[in-house]
C-alpha cells in the first residue's frame, strides 16, 4: 500500500489497516445524509451548551415577575415562564446540565463495564458470577432500576448520575467481555505471554487497547437513550431541585400551564427531542457503517 | 424440556432482583425509619429493630425479607395512607397492563407492516420516511409527547368546538355512575365486554386512545427496524431467489416465503418493547392521570415512599421477565431450531 498521508503526523506502519478502515467508515458516514444532519445537530447543541453564558440573552435564574407568562416575542424568543424567567435562556443552560449528566453517565457506565467485563473475560473463575449479575441487571428495564437506586440514594444530580451509571454498566460489561474473549485467543496475546508479560500487563496493555473501538461506538449509540432517560428521571423528580433550569424539570414545572401557556412546556421538551434525535441519528449512521451486512 | 430449562433459569434472576431490592431497602436506607420519626425514644427504636429482625446479620434479614415477600407482606405504602403495597398493586395492576397491552397491539399493527414495506422498498423515500419515524419514536420524551397530545387533541379541539379526546382518567366518572360496572377481572375494558356494558366500554376505549398511542409510539421504531433488517436478510437468501425464479408474484414471495422466516426477531423484540412500555408507565400515567401502577410509583418517588418504589420495581421486573419467557417459548414453538439447538 502507498504511504498514509496525515498532515503533520507520520504513523507507524502497523496502524495502516486501522486507519484505512476508519477512513472508509468516515467516508460512508459522510455520504449518509441523515448522519450528517445528526452530526450537525449534535455539534450545534454542544456548542450551545458550552457557550451558553455568552450566547443566552438572560441569566437562567433572572426572574422578572412583571414579565411572567409572556408569549414568545423578539425580547423573549421562547416566551417567559410563570416566574418571569426567559425560557430560551433557560433551555440553553438546560442543555449544559443534561449533556453534562448524560456524558458522565456514559463515561462512568463504560468505565465500570470495561473494568468488570474485561476481568470477566480474562479470568474464567469470576466470569460466571459476573455474567449472572449482569443477567439480573439486564432483566429489568434500566429506567426502573435507576428509579430504585435514585429513590434510595436521594435526589441530587450526583446521585442521579450514580443511579443511572449503576443501571447502565452491564451492557458495557457484556460487550467488553465478549471482545476480550475473542482477543484472548489471538496470537499476539500468546506472544505477549511468551515474552513474560503478567496478567495485568497483557490485559491492560495488549487486549484492552485492541477492544476499545466497540466500546466507543456503543457509547455514541447510547447517548441518545441516556439523555432521554436523564430527562425522564428529572421529570419524575430525581436529580435537580424543582425550579432548576434542567430540561426535564422545566417540563415538569410548566405542566400546570400546558393549556394556557404551552410554550413553557413546549420548548424545553422540543429541546430534549432535538438533542436525542440528533444523537440517535449519529448512532444510527455509525451502526450502519459498522454493520457490513447493511453496507450492500 | 426447553420450556422447563427456561423456567428454571428464571429462579436465579428473580432471586437476584430481590437481592437488589433487599440491599436497597435494608442495607442502604435505614429500614427502621419507616416506622419512626426524629423524636421516637431510643428504646422504641430498639424494640422495632428487634421486632422486625433488623438486629440480625444480613443473611438472616434477607431470609425474613424473602419469607415476608412470599407471605404477601410487601410493606406499607405511605403515599397511599398506609395501604399494604400488595393491595395497591392488586388495585392498580389491571389499568397498567390494559394500557401496555393496547400500546403493544398498536405497535405491532403499525410497526410490522412498516418494517416489511421499508425492507421491500429499501433506500426509497418510503424507507427513509419510516426510518425517520422510527428514530423520532425512539427520541421523543414520552412525558412531553403526552402533554403535547393533550394540548392538541383535548384542549385545542375542544376550544374550537370539535370532537375531542378526554385528557385524563380511565373512564368518565359520570358514565361510570350512570352505568355501574360490575368487577369481574378488574380490567375495565375486559369487564365491560364481559358484562356487556356498552357505554362504559365505549368511554374506556375513547380514554385509552391517547395514552396507548403515546406509549406505543416510543417503541414503534424498535419493531420497525428489527422487522426491516431481518426481512432484508431473508430477501437475500437463495430460496427467495428460487421463489422469484419460479415466477411467483412479488406479493407471494414476500408474504408467503420471506415473512414466515423473517418474523422471529420481531416476536422477540415485542417482549423487550413491553418492558419499555412498563418502564415508561410512571411518565405517561402521571400525565394522563391513568389509575395504574406507574402513577402510584411516580407519586411514591415524590413522597420518598421506598416500600412502594421497591414494590413497583419488583412487580415490573417479574412481569418483564415472565413476558420475555412467554415470548421465548412462543419463539421456540415457531422455530424448532431453538428447541433442539
Amino acid at each position: 500500500m502507498s504511504k498514509l498521508k496525515v498532515p503533520g503526523l507520520t504513523l507507524p506502519k502497523k496502524y495502516e489497516s486501522n486507519i484505512r478502515e476508519l477512513r472508509y467508515s468516515v467516508y460512508l458516514l459522510k455520504h449518509s445524509a441523515l448522519a450528517v444532519f445528526g452530526i450537525s445537530i449534535v455539534a450545534t447543541i454542544i456548542a450551545v451548551a458550552v457557550l451558553a453564558p455568552y450566547v443566552a440573552p438572560y441569566a437562567p435564574e433572572a426572574f422578572v415577575w412583571q414579565d411572567k407568562l409572556q408569549p414568545p416575542s423578539l425580547q423573549h424568543l421562547f416566551g417567559t415562564d410563570d416566574r418571569g424567567g426567559d425560557v430560551f435562556s433557560r433551555v440553553l443552560f438546560g442543555y449544559r446540565i443534561d449533556l453534562a449528566i448524560s456524558a458522565s453517565v456514559v463515561v462512568f457506565a463504560a468505565t465500570i463495564g470495561t473494568v468488570l467485563g474485561s476481568l470477566a473475560g480474562f479470568f474464567q473463575r469470576i466470569d460466571e458470577l459476573l455474567m449472572r449479575v449482569t443477567d439480573v441487571f439486564l432483566s429489568v428495564p434500566s429506567l426502573i432500576l435507576a428509579m430504585a437506586f435514585g429513590a434510595v440514594l436521594g435526589r441530587t444530580p450526583t446521585n442521579l448520575v450514580i443511579a443511572l451509571a449503576i443501571s447502565w454498566w452491564p451492557v458495557y460489561a457484556r460487550l467488553v467481555r465478549g471482545q476480550v474473549l475473542v482477543e484472548k485467543q489471538k496470537l499476539y496475546v500468546e506472544a505477549a505471554r511468551a515474552s513474560g508479560g503478567g496478567a495485568a500487563r497483557i490485559l491492560f496493555r495488549h487486549i484492552l487497547p485492541n477492544s476499545i473501538y466497540p466500546i466507543l461506538v456503543n457509547a455514541t449509540l447510547d447517548l441518545g437513550a441516556v439523555i432521554l432517560t436523564t430527562a425522564s428521571l428529572s421529570f419524575l423528580g430525581f436529580g435537580v431541585e424543582p425550579g432548576s433550569a434542567e430540561l426535564g424539570r422545566m417540563v415538569a414545572d410548566g405542566r400546570a400551564y400546558v393549556f394556557t401557556n404551552p410554550w413553557i412546556v413546549g420548548f424545553p421538551g422540543l429541546a430534549i427531542l432535538i438533542a436525542s434525535l440528533g444523537l440517535n441519528l449519529v448512532g444510527d449512521g455509525v451502526r450502519d457503517v459498522l454493520d457490513p451486512r447493511l453496507r450492500r | 424440556m426447553y420450556v422447563l430449562r427456561r423456567v428454571l433459569l428464571l429462579i436465579p434472576v428473580l432471586l437476584g432482583l430481590t437481592i437488589i431490592t433487599f440491599t436497597l431497602s435494608n442495607g442502604v436506607t435505614n429500614p427502621v425509619s419507616a416506622w419512626t420519626t426524629d423524636r421516637t425514644p431510643p428504646a422504641v427504636v430498639e424494640q422495632i429493630r428487634k421486632a422486625h429482625h433488623f438486629d440480625e446479620p444480613f443473611v438472616i434479614q434477607y431470609y425474613y425479607y424473602l419469607s415476608d415477600l412470599f407471605h404477601g407482606d410487601w410493606g406499607l405504602s405511605h403515599s397511599q395512607s398506609d395501604e399494604p403495597v400488595l393491595s395497591v398493586i392488586r388495585r392498580t395492576f389491571p389499568a397498567t397492563i390494559e394500557l401496555a397491552t393496547f400500546a403493544t397491539i398498536l405497535q405491532i399493527a403499525v410497526g410490522l407492516p412498516l418494517g416489511i414495506i421499508s425492507a421491500v422498498k429499501k433506500d426509497k423515500p418510503l424507507d427513509h420516511g419510516s426510518r425517520l419515524l422510527a428514530l423520532s419514536g425512539a427520541s421523543f420524551p414520552v412525558f412531553w409527547l403526552a402533554l403535547m397530545m393533550q394540548y392538541v387533541f383535548f384542549y385545542t379541539l375542544r376550544l374550537h368546538g370539535l370532537p375531542y379526546l378526554p385528557s385524563a382518567g380511565q373512564v368518565d366518572s359520570m358514565v361510570e355512575i350512570n352505568n355501574p360496572l360490575k368487577t369481574v377481572t378488574g380490567f375495565v375494558i375486559l369487564d365491560s365486554l364481559l358484562t356487556w356494558n356498552i357505554p362504559v366500554l365505549k368511554d374506556a376505549l375513547v380514554h385509552i386512545i391517547m395514552p396507548a398511542i403515546c406509549d406505543g409510539f416510543t417503541g414503534l421504531g424498535l419493531i420497525t427496524r428489527i422487522t426491516r433488517s431481518s426481512m432484508l436478510e431473508v430477501l437475500r437468501q437463495d430460496y427467495v431467489t428460487l421463489a422469484r425464479a419460479k415466477g411467483l408474484t412479488e406479493r407471494a414471495v414476500i408474504y408467503k416465503h420471506a415473512l414466515k422466516n423473517a418474523i422471529n426477531p420481531s416476536i422477540t423484540i415485542i417482549g423487550t418493547s413491553f418492558g419499555f412500555i412498563l418502564a415508561g408507565a410512571p411518565l405517561t400515567e402521571t400525565v394522563f392521570s391513568w389509575p395504574g401502577m406507574g402513577k402510584w410509583a411516580a407519586y411514591a418517588i415524590v413522597s420518598n415512599d421506598t416500600a412502594s418504589i421497591m414494590g413497583f420495581v419488583l412487580v415490573t421486573g417479574v412481569i418483564y421477565v415472565v413476558v420475555n419467557l412467554l415470548v421465548d417459548v412462543l419463539y421456540s414453538v415457531v422455530d424448532p431450531r431453538i428447541r433442539y439447538g
